[in-house]
């Protein structure tokens, strides 16, 4: 029987039939941070349960931690309390962690990848939503609850019932500057905030085929914000190529590593399978995108303007209006008429080498303009150090950036990077959530050389009219 | 996990869709390696004023809906984060359940939220877009109007001054044993342990 990629791997990690539709799943790999795990690792301590496979699991410190010179001082006592208890944890389970101040530390999602931790085929969980980052390999990997962390902590499995399988394909070339954060902003305000919900998609098209691993995992970090807990794209010779270049310690090597490739060849969609929903995009035309709202789904293309109450498909006039008042935005403004005060490049949607080479491209030789504060956030310690043998962080330095050491930072602002009230942020991250990147904050968000050249021109700038 | 009894309790809505687990609980209020003290958080960006004094208009704050025990909202809820520490705030400020509107392809709840809810004993119950405009309606019309879930039964049924009202309601017929029973999943999957040995023998 012809299969979908995601039922390969979902009926390939079925330990148990458990009856209503939900089975026991096997976890490959669990990644963990500080910020939702003490209360799963205090639970398995009151019931005298064990870590089952330290082995598969690996944690580090993103969420809270400092990004800057005095990072290893950390003074908000209770993100302290956390990043000691995960360090605790760490020793007292087995489980192997890339502490404050590893040159292998960084935010989960981005050294997972980049250490050799997930691999294609496998099934990946992490007490984040932005799991569905580890996709890009052609792996299901999906965001839990700290319940479920204690769980899979206890047992490496999950109780789960299978999703729908949703193709996504875009078709077409993708223009010059035109990246892949703009085709996972165009889908999500294409099928709205809960399009995906309930269901797994699968990313697929010459448009994916031609992406770099970087830009595949920027497409998958961002299906949650379209309601899917995963995103997949079949794995491929990109892929194996991601996997045996540099030094990713934990994947196989040599002979090993060839006969894993093999096995690796059976992860693509059968022809004849068949998807519960299907959508296509054409690329050929995609201009970047800018958002404009409160949801990740309230985006335009930079040519456009903020839309009228009733112009937003998937949402209602009254979402609309209660998200123009939050923004201090009013419909028909030109998004390139939008000021901003800070620019954040970084997070695991867009903190790769990649994203600040792009950025840094653009910068080259220019200046942030006056009374803009720009941020550069490496997603990992190891982008950080890769980044300064480029002499990346000197670009950004000379045009008036902060270069910062890697966590997840203004992406959701819980160290000391956060937004003011008010202040208006061009932002390469995920959310546009009310007060997500600081209590009355604005964020829009964009690609890397979209905030780049807003840093630069203290506005929104169509960055095609500019390269 | 506390079962689930049928209990009745005022209702208390929040008129918006895609309310995000940010929403929920904002995440200075993250920081806390503790399961409890997420109540007076819940909603805090919405209900707190910069000084930490309330926002009058602000449902959780009003006299009739302060203590409400079911807690309604549109599509889409919970949403954006997998924090599960936005459900232990709305179960510590006391709901015992959300009732969103589920559309055609649209859920009422997000994933990751409602298996959370599950994990906690919160029942999330899907009804109808009219359904739900309905209930809006009672509310405005008669604010700390209480309401009565019966999970056994799969119904709500809401107790305004001219009548009762019932709401069927689908619930999968495993979480509706769990919950009703209090189970604990952990011990329920370790019953599985011979099989998840198995697995690992012969998966590497």
């Amino acid at each position: 029987m012809s299969k979908t990629l995601f039922d390969k791997i979902w009926d390939a990690h079925v330990v148990k039939d458990l009856g209503n539709d939900e089975v026991l799943l096997y976890v490959d790999r669990h990644l963990v941070h500080e910020v939702t795990s003490p209360q799963a690792f205090e639970g398995l301590r009151l019931t005298g349960r064990k870590v089952r496979r330290p082995d598969c699991t690996f944690a580090t410190m993103d969420h809270n931690v400092p990004t800057d010179e005095n990072r290893m001082n950390i003074t908000d006592p209770i993100a302290k309390a956390q990043v000691d208890a995960l360090t605790n944890n760490a020793a007292t389970t087995g489980v192997t962690l890339f502490p404050l101040g590893d040159d292998r530390q960084g935010v989960i999602h981005i050294i997972g990848p980049e250490q050799g931790i997930v691999l294609p085929g496998m099934t990946v969980v992490c007490g984040d939503s932005h799991t569905a980052t580890h996709g890009a390999f052609g792996s299901i990997a999906f965001g839990i609850g700290t319940s479920e962390v204690e769980h899979v902590l206890a047992t490496q499995t999950l109780r789960q019932k299978k999703p729908k399988n949703y193709k996504v394909e875009f078709t077409g070339t993708l223009p010059p500057n035109v990246t892949a954060k703009d085709m996972v902003l165009k889908l999500i305000s294409i099928i709205g905030p809960a399009g995906g919900t309930g269901c797994a998609f699968e990313f697929c098209g010459e448009a994916i085929r031609t992406l770099s691993m970087e830009g595949r995992l920027t497409i998958c970090n961002m299906a949650i914000e379209a309601g899917a807990r995963s995103g997949l794209v079949a794995p491929d010779q990109i892929t194996f190529d991601y996997v045996s270049t540099g030094d990713r310690v934990y994947a196989p090597k040599g002979e090993a590593f060839d006969k894993a490739v093999e096995e690796w060849k059976q992860f693509y969609t059968d022809e004849g399978a068949t998807f519960d929903h299907e959508v296509t995009i054409d690329v050929t035309d995609l201009a970047p995108q800018v958002t404009w709202g409160t949801s990740p789904g309230m985006g335009v293309d930079v040519t456009g303007e903020v839309p009228a109450l009733d112009a937003v498909a998937e949402y209602s006039p009254a979402d609309v209006q209660g998200a123009l008042d939050y923004m201090g935005l009013e419909s028909g403004t030109k998004m390139t008429d939008i000021t901003i005060e800070t620019v954040f490049i970084g997070s695991c949607t867009n903190g790769r080498l990649e994203d600040l080479r792009e950025a840094a491209e653009y910068i080259k030789g220019k200046k942030v303009a006056e009374g803009v504060r720009m941020l550069v956030v490496p997603g990992s310690e190891a982008v950080r150090y890769a980044a300064e043998k480029e002499r990346l962080d000197r670009v950004f330095v000379e045009a008036g950036a902060e270069w910062r050491f890697a966590g997840c930072s203004m992406c959701l602002a819980m160290n000391a990077d956060k937004l003011r009230d008010k202040e208006r942020c061009a932002s390469t991250s995920n959310r546009n959530f009310e007060g997500r990147q600081g209590k009355g904050g604005r964020t829009h968000l964009v690609s890397p050389k979209m905030a780049a050249a807003a840093a630069v021109h203290g506005h929104f700038v169509d960055i095609r009219e500019e390269i | 996990m506390e079962k689930f009894n049928t209990f009745t309790g005022i209702v208390a809505g929040v008129d918006r869709a895609n309310i995000d687990t940010d929403a929920l609980i904002p995440k200075e209020h993250l920081k806390s390696i503790k399961r409890t003290g997420f109540g007076a958080a819940l909603f805090s960006d919405w209900r707190y004023n910069d000084d930490g004094s309330d926002k009058p208009d602000f449902v959780l704050n009003k006299p009739e809906t302060k203590v409400a025990e079911i807690l309604v909202t549109r599509s889409n809820c919970g949403c954006g984060s997998s924090r599960e520490h936005a459900v232990w705030a709305v179960v510590q400020y006391g709901f015992k359940a959300v009732i969103a509107p589920r559309q055609d392809d649209q859920p009422g709840f997000a994933d990751i939220f409602c298996n959370n809810c599950a994990k906690n004993g919160l029942l999330t119950i899907e009804l109808s877009e009219s359904q739900v405009d309905e209930i809006f309606q009672t509310l405005e019309k008669e604010p700390g109007v209480k309401g009565t879930v019966d999970l056994a039964a799969q119904k709500v049924t809401i107790l305004s001054s001219s009548g009762a009202t019932d709401y069927p309601f689908e619930v999968a017929a495993d979480l509706k044993t769990k919950l009703l029973e209090g189970l604990d999943d952990i011990a329920l999957t370790l019953q599985y342990e011979a099989d998840i040995t198995a697995y690992e023998a012969t998966h590497g």
